[in-house]
């Protein structure tokens, strides 16, 4: 059962966007949900909808993928509409005893679910176009300068990419332990959250003392293969920005651009 | 000097209490010399305990000697400057496959070593395509390693040491954990490499049948080598090896047996063809 958990929601496809560089990817992102804190305003977001709809279709990700992604934060969405609706002062709609309904609630509770909403597809878009050894790639590269302040960035991508190379081994040792475990009578169904907690406890300790081994036999199996830090160290698969990034690069800026300018001409 | 010289090599481990006192001192590797020729196969075998291991990590300079000194391609593995030249010049394939492959797919691991080393973006793809054709991966070389039986496992590992281009590897017990099939595509593979590429082999195990092929095998027990010598003469001390807890390979015992029975058969008999010439000859001079 455990074995049907994937980890990194990566969607294989051979689009323009899948083979940007993960660095263009990390840039648009962030630009991309920089933009949407721009203002509340209609044109804002149209114009936010429609490039994410276009860049959807481009990458030929099935739109139901992305919208997966939402599940995870529906109730969060739920929380932040009902409030915003219900305790905005301002211009009464209608009212029922003591709850009432604002315009300007109304309109910053639809304006918080789009952004967010917005958010959340696009962010998703970029992990579900970049595996994550990519990722890690890009981040290494992008956060690089952060090296200068003594941020140990190579080590923490290092981290992460050993992270999920592990995830699948120690799922697999997880079934392992349970099944073991139950063979010796251990419940791991029946009752409430707290005793299905406590049932947790005989599996995760055996679980933490065969991660720990394996970390000791794996850093001494990379200290055998010289591995000694970032410096030093040439890449087998460098990233390299092509044309395509160059332009993506300029699309970038030019949304950016479009973005100010309804800001500072339209909204304003 | 050989590849790999040892001389009067000691390792000690110090077991302390919560409060840091000594509290037992265990001697795992006791005065061992050895010295190993470049290019040959050495197997050495020991049964658990024995300080096979121990010695094994020695030689990649994972653990300095307490006492003694071990000389690998002629630099003492105490000499700190040169650690990483001695851990280039010595590879290392360790017991658990899944415990010492790094990428997340095949060709990614292999590419680690010589990227830890500083080689150049284009030299590393030929040192991964070469490596991986010599343990016949290739086909392999985009899967992730988690798809992989545990021999294919152990053979991607191989390979990542042999991107490295050591002069020699230490494999310390890489079939413990595999299944016969497992076993045999690890070792046809040590074989080819030793013959083919004449890296020096030095195979740490405690299955008989895996060392028939080696130019020479020690046998260590209680940190010490007990016995050394070409497989031959080692398996034809049945009785010795018995007393060290160690099996000899079924044909040798079957040999040894009938030899006990009356039978005039020669010692140290190893592979199943000596064993069927033999007989006939003795059965033509009946």
């Amino acid at each position: 059962m455990l074995r049907d958990i994937t980890i990194g929601q990566y969607y294989p496809s051979d689009s323009v966007i899948h083979r940007l560089d993960p660095r263009v990817k990390l840039f648009w992102t962030l630009i991309y949900i920089i933009s949407l804190f721009l203002g509340q305003n209609i044109f804002i977001y149209g114009i936010a909808g429609v490039f994410l709809l276009m860049c959807i279709r481009i990458s030929k990700v099935p739109v139901k993928f992305i919208l997966r992604g939402l599940k995870a934060v529906i109730m969060l969405l739920m929380f932040s509409v009902i409030f915003n609706i219900f305790l905005t002062d301002g211009e009464v709609i209608f009212r029922i005893w003591k709850i009432k309904v604002t315009r300007e609630g109304v309109v910053i509770a639809v304006a918080m679910a789009v952004r967010l909403i917005f958010l959340i597809m696009g962010s998703s878009l970029m992990t579900l176009t970049t595996t994550p050894n990519d990722l890690t790639d890009g981040l290494e590269k992008s956060l690089g300068f952060l090296k200068i302040i003594h941020v140990p960035v190579h080590e923490i991508a290092m981290m992460m990419s050993i992270a999920l190379r592990f995830i699948p081994i120690l799922i697999e040792e997880t079934d392992k332990i349970m099944k073991a475990q139950q063979a010796r009578g251990a419940d791991f169904e029946t009752g409430g959250i707290i005793k299905k907690a406590k049932a947790m406890v005989p599996l995760l300790v055996p679980l933490f003392i065969s991660a720990i081994r394996r970390a000791y036999d794996l850093a001494t199996a990379m200290e055998a293969k010289c591995y000694k830090g970032g410096a030093g160290r040439t890449k087998m698969k460098p990233l390299k920005y092509k044309r395509r990034d160059a332009l993506a690069y300029l699309v970038i800026f030019a949304y950016l651009f479009i973005m100010i300018m309804v800001k500072v001409y339209v909204v304003a | 000097m050989g590849i790999v010289k040892s001389e009067d090599l000691t390792f000690e481990y110090i077991i302390r209490d919560d409060d840091d006192n000594v509290e037992n001192v265990k001697t795992a590797v006791d005065h061992v010399s050895l010295d190993i020729e470049a290019g040959q196969f050495i197997a050495i075998l020991g049964h658990n305990g024995s300080g096979k291991s121990t010695f094994a990590k020695h030689i990649n300079a994972l653990l300095t000697p307490t006492e003694g000194t071990i000389w690998v391609d002629g630099i003492d593995t105490k000499d700190g400057d040169r650690l990483w030249d001695i851990r280039q010049t010595a590879g290392m394939v360790f017991q658990n496959p899944d415990n010492q492959i790094i990428g997340t797919i095949v060709e990614e691991d292999v590419g680690f070593g010589p990227e830890n080393l500083g080689v150049p973006t284009p030299e590393i793809w030929e040192r991964v395509d070469a490596s991986l054709e010599a343990v016949g991966m290739t086909e392999y070389r985009h899967h992730s390693p988690n798809k992989l039986s545990g021999g294919q496992k152990q053979r991607v590992a191989i390979a990542g040491i042999l991107a490295m281009k050591p002069k020699c590897i230490v494999l310390d017990e890489p079939t413990a954990m595999l299944d016969p099939n497992g076993r045999k595509e690890v070792i046809a593979t040590i074989t080819k490499l030793n013959k083919e590429e004449n890296v020096t082999v030095i195979l740490i195990t405690h299955y008989m049948d895996e060392v028939i092929g080696a130019d020479k095998v020690f046998v260590m027990d209680e940190g010490k080598v007990v016995l050394e010598g070409m497989p031959k003469e080692v398996f034809s001390k049945v009785e010795l090896l018995n007393t060290l807890r160690l099996d000899v390979p079924q044909t040798t015992e079957l040999a040894y047996r009938l030899e006990k029975a009356g039978v005039p058969i020669r010692r140290g008999i190893l592979t199943i063809d000596e064993l069927t010439t033999e007989l006939k000859k003795l059965r033509a001079g009946l």
